[in-house]
């Protein structure tokens, strides 16, 4: 049951019935773009090279693989907006309907192989990391048995 | 459609910074949404994939072709991101004199092709 006025529920609200919420969400995600896909371009310039060990090893680092992460999110949903307004200009009628379900389907789509790459990313450089420590412990007690168990600290 | 009248002057305009920025930023917003995010995706998932995958990627990204895409997608986002400040300040209020906004659009449209180049001499020279 809504409270109020037939008038204040509607009030600036807008010809399309949702007053700012697209413009601020269209703003809100612009400045989630400058800063990380800001982080990324300077990442790409900073990183000695772009081959594949040394890329997985820098997104397997917690903050890139955060700030990678939600730069997934907000450039889709920022794409998502824009094209619906693209749509929305360029597109009328039934057509209009199926651009936009396209659109979202499309969008949500993306962002979802975009992380779940990312999550792949993440486990495998974290599956190596214990690799890594395993095979030193082991090593190291070779190390250790060859001494006769006597290597200091 | 209805008879409605049609204003006399619709066809009487020219070219201002202003109409050049705005344009712009639908161009290179709309490439990075559907040109940019399918590489972003192919990138991210063929690192996901492994060796093999990634070296698909490079070999195409690295080709004529593919630096032409990416020296575009560069320019797009520099672009956008230009231009998109641009509207930040124009969202306060501020800028709508004809003199400055001509002048600001231009420093905008400027600052995409600078930056750009900036970017890429950063990545060959770093």
């Amino acid at each position: 049951m809504k409270h109020g006025t037939a008038l204040g529920r509607v009030r600036a609200l807008g010809s399309a019935h949702e007053g700012t919420h697209h413009w601020l969400l269209q703003r809100f995600t612009a400045a989630g773009n400058l800063l990380t896909v800001l982080f990324l371009a300077v990442s790409f310039v900073a990183l000695p090279d772009l081959s594949y060990a040394t890329v997985r090893a820098w997104l397997g680092h917690p903050l890139p693989a955060l700030a990678i992460g939600l730069m997934i999110v907000s450039v889709f949903w920022h794409a998502r907006l824009g094209l619906q307004v693209l749509v929305e200009d360029y597109v009328h009628g039934a057509s209009r309907f199926a651009a936009i379900l396209l659109l979202n389907l499309t969008a949500f789509a993306g962002a979802a192989f975009g992380l779940l790459s990312l999550v792949r990313i993440v486990a495998g450089a974290t599956a190596e990391t214990a690799a890594a420590a395993a095979a030193a412990a082991q090593v190291q007690q070779a190390l250790q048995g060859m001494m006769g168990g006597g290597m200091p600290q | 459609m209805a008879e409605r009248p049609l204003s006399p002057h619709l066809s009487i305009w020219k070219w201002g910074p202003a109409m050049l920025v705005s344009i712009l930023h639908r161009v290179s917003g709309d490439g990075l949404a559907l040109v940019g995010l399918p590489v972003l995706l192919w990138w991210l998932g063929a690192l996901a994939s492994g060796p093999a995958a990634y070296e698909t990627f490079t070999s195409v990204a690295t080709a004529w072709y593919g630096y032409v895409v990416l020296v575009g997608l560069s320019w797009a986002f520099f672009n956008h991101f230009a231009s998109g400040v641009r509207h930040f300040v124009l969202d306060i209020g501020a800028g709508y004199e004809v003199d400055r906004n001509n002048r600001w659009s231009v420093v905008t449209t400027a600052a995409g092709f600078v930056l750009t180049a900036a970017f890429w001499a950063a990545v060959v020279l770093l």
